[in-house]
């Protein structure tokens, strides 16, 4: 990050000012312009695939259907848009998915975050073993519990409900243990003396400990969110009614149906896209730099 | 972090050798079970209880169709051993995990150091590569279907105007799992992008500049300066996206359900096609215990590597 005091930002900042190492090119041209001109090739590669998703959603599906590398080979045109949401589905499916993911991450955070300060601060017994099965339990793919996982929501009777969707994703592990390493870090003091003066303990946490930790739980908030928002193999076995399936699996079980028609299954694709990529907008900064501090993510 | 004082040792000198704290009680106080509880009932009903499950019903005929189980002892796991559709999608999960892992470490570290560099624009760059990464699984698939489909689609049109043949992108054996790849590249190389650049944003800068100051030239000091400090980054990156590859399931189910002829299936929609479709639970549990176990040994390898490392 730049610092510049001056409140006039000159046109063009030396490149010893610029954000990262400019002594990484050293201060010859050409390699400015080699660099520049890789990420520029990168970036283009990267943005293709999507450029050309946008392109085919605004066309007519006959339109789409021309051959010719332009990606645009028609007039401009909402249609494939507008069916969609007649439809339905795909509106139905994304309100699943605020559901199931907003529920997840409420239930994760508030379970983790008590869990975290339990093994960092707490003194009773068989804490040390249960601490240690929940940092060997990170090792499990989740994977490969999906089929005593569905054999036990059959036993349950929970088969096609919210609940089978939500209540196996709210253990975390992985979190818990970000969320201990955090509370281990973070001095006494403060929590002794609000117990000096009286505080039970469940004020002391929500009081003293939740306002300081507020970076990492946002942190840990946005990848279980991106997480649950995105997960499908645990979705798509315990749902068959489509008015409960989340975006990915309801989307997945359409796919095939969409049969040549690329203009609808693009626009269905970018509007279930469209509200993490505003997430992500909206936190950017936040996202990059917990990405930075914990060294991991949802998925 | 404890210190511990040999006995007779002297006590540290500056503080006073209080063993008790004074004040009454406050030193066992803390929370107590009731905040690890609500994790714990979670923790042990949907994962300590599916992973003990699972163990059982690998030594049953456990089955969807079924209800009446019975022990089978070994059969399942003898019977997985002998299973060439085992060893089949176990070699593509392995073939898979190469041909991910290496662009996905090697993309995003070139990524990262060209972000890095200090070229203006930083904002974008970073969009540009992290955004696929927050597309779920079915869009990312929809998306590629497309762009692989064989009349139209982005691949082959652009193949054409080099003048080459078009390409059975997904209905060709042997290129079906490098489209795979591609797609998987495409989608996830930001998150290792985000490890590469973090640790990048962190390096003290010292070194360089001594290197700089001796005349060292840009390739020198990258070579010398900046790869050899981010060995524990790549490292870390390969450890997580090995495993991560490892247990792809998802875009390939939906991309190709494992065709055409089996040849992208991997060993984790073997799992999924033998206990939903075929209905053998009990089988199913036993395969991907063995999967498990090769995870296993993977982690503990890349542990043992790690270690020797530092």
């Amino acid at each position: 990050m730049s610092i510049t005091a001056s409140p006039v930002r000159a046109r063009r900042l030396p490149p010893r000012e610029r954000p990262g190492s400019p002594l990484l090119l050293g201060h010859g041209r050409l390699p400015r312009v080699l660099a520049g001109t890789a990420l520029v090739v990168l970036a283009a590669v990267w943005l293709l695939p999507l450029v050309w998703a946008v392109a085919t959603s605004v066309q007519s599906e006959q339109d789409v259907a021309e051959p010719g590398l332009s990606p645009f080979k028609g007039a401009f045109t909402l249609e494939a848009y507008q069916q969609i949401l007649e439809r339905g589905n795909v509106t139905v499916w994304a309100a699943n998915s605020f559901l199931v993911a907003g529920l997840v991450t409420l239930i994760t955070v508030a379970v983790s975050t008590l869990a975290a300060y339990g093994f960092s601060r707490g003194t009773f017994r068989g804490r040390r073993v249960l601490l240690t099965v929940t940092v060997a339990a990170v090792m499990v793919p989740p994977q490969l519990l999906v089929v005593p996982l569905f054999e036990q929501m059959l036993m349950f009777n929970l088969v096609d409900t919210y609940a089978a969707v939500i209540l196996p994703q709210v253990v975390a592990p992985m979190m818990v243990f970000i969320l201990k390493r955090f509370f281990d870090g973070v001095p006494r003091e403060l929590e002794d003396a609000a117990r000096l003066d009286g505080a039970s303990e469940v004020r002391v946490f929500l009081s003293v400990v939740l306002p300081l930790s507020r970076p990492i739980v946002a942190a840990v908030s946005i990848f279980v969110f991106i997480g649950a928002w995105n997960n499908f193999m645990w979705p798509f076995i315990v749902t068959n009614d489509p008015g409960l399936m989340t975006l990915p699996v309801g989307l997945a079980t359409v796919k095939d149906a969409f049969g040549i028609q690329y203009a609808q299954a693009m626009a269905s694709a970018l509007l279930a896209a469209l509200p993490l990529v505003v997430v992500f907008l909206l936190f950017q900064r936040r996202i990059v730099s917990s990405v930075a501090t914990t060294g991991l993510g949802g998925a | 972090m404890t210190t511990t004082t040999p006995i007779g040792a002297p006590a540290p000198t500056g503080e006073p050798p209080v063993a008790v704290s004074p004040r009454r009680g406050t030193g066992r106080r803390g929370p107590g079970p009731l905040f690890v509880l609500p994790f714990a009932v979670p923790f042990a009903l949907f994962l300590v209880w599916p992973v003990l499950q699972g163990i059982w019903m690998s030594f049953t005929d456990s089955s969807l169709a079924l209800r009446a189980t019975s022990f089978v002892g070994l059969d399942n796991y003898a019977e997985a051993f002998g299973d060439p559709d085992v060893w089949s999608s176990l070699g593509n999960t392995v073939f898979f995990t190469a041909a991910s892992s290496v662009p996905l470490v090697l993309i995003a570290l070139a990524m990262a150091l060209l972000v890095h560099s200090g070229l203006a624009g930083q904002w974008a760059w970073r969009l540009s590569f992290f955004v696929p990464y927050l597309l779920p699984v079915t869009v990312v698939t929809l998306i590629w279907t497309w762009l692989y489909q064989p009349d139209v689609g982005l691949g082959n049109e652009l193949l054409g105007a080099l003048g080459l043949e078009p390409v059975g992108w997904l209905s060709d054996e042997s290129v079906a799992m490098w489209s795979v790849a591609a797609l998987t590249v495409w989608w996830t190389v930001g998150f290792n992008f985000l490890l590469y650049l973090a640790a990048l944003q962190s390096l003290p800068t010292v070194f360089d500049e001594a290197a700089a100051l001796d005349g060292a030239g840009a390739w020198r000091r990258l070579w010398s300066v900046t790869l050899p400090q981010l060995r524990r980054t790549t490292v870390l990156v390969a450890m997580l996206q090995i495993l991560a590859s490892l247990k792809v399931f998802d875009q390939i189910y939906i991309l190709t359900k494992g065709g055409p002829n089996g040849s992208t299936r991997p060993i984790l929609e073997y799992v999924y096609d033998v206990g939903f479709t075929g209905y053998r639970l009990g089988y199913a549990s036993a395969v991907s215990y063995v999967f498990f176990a090769l995870v296993i040994v993977v982690s503990l390898a890349q542990l043992r590597l790690f270690r020797q490392e530092d």
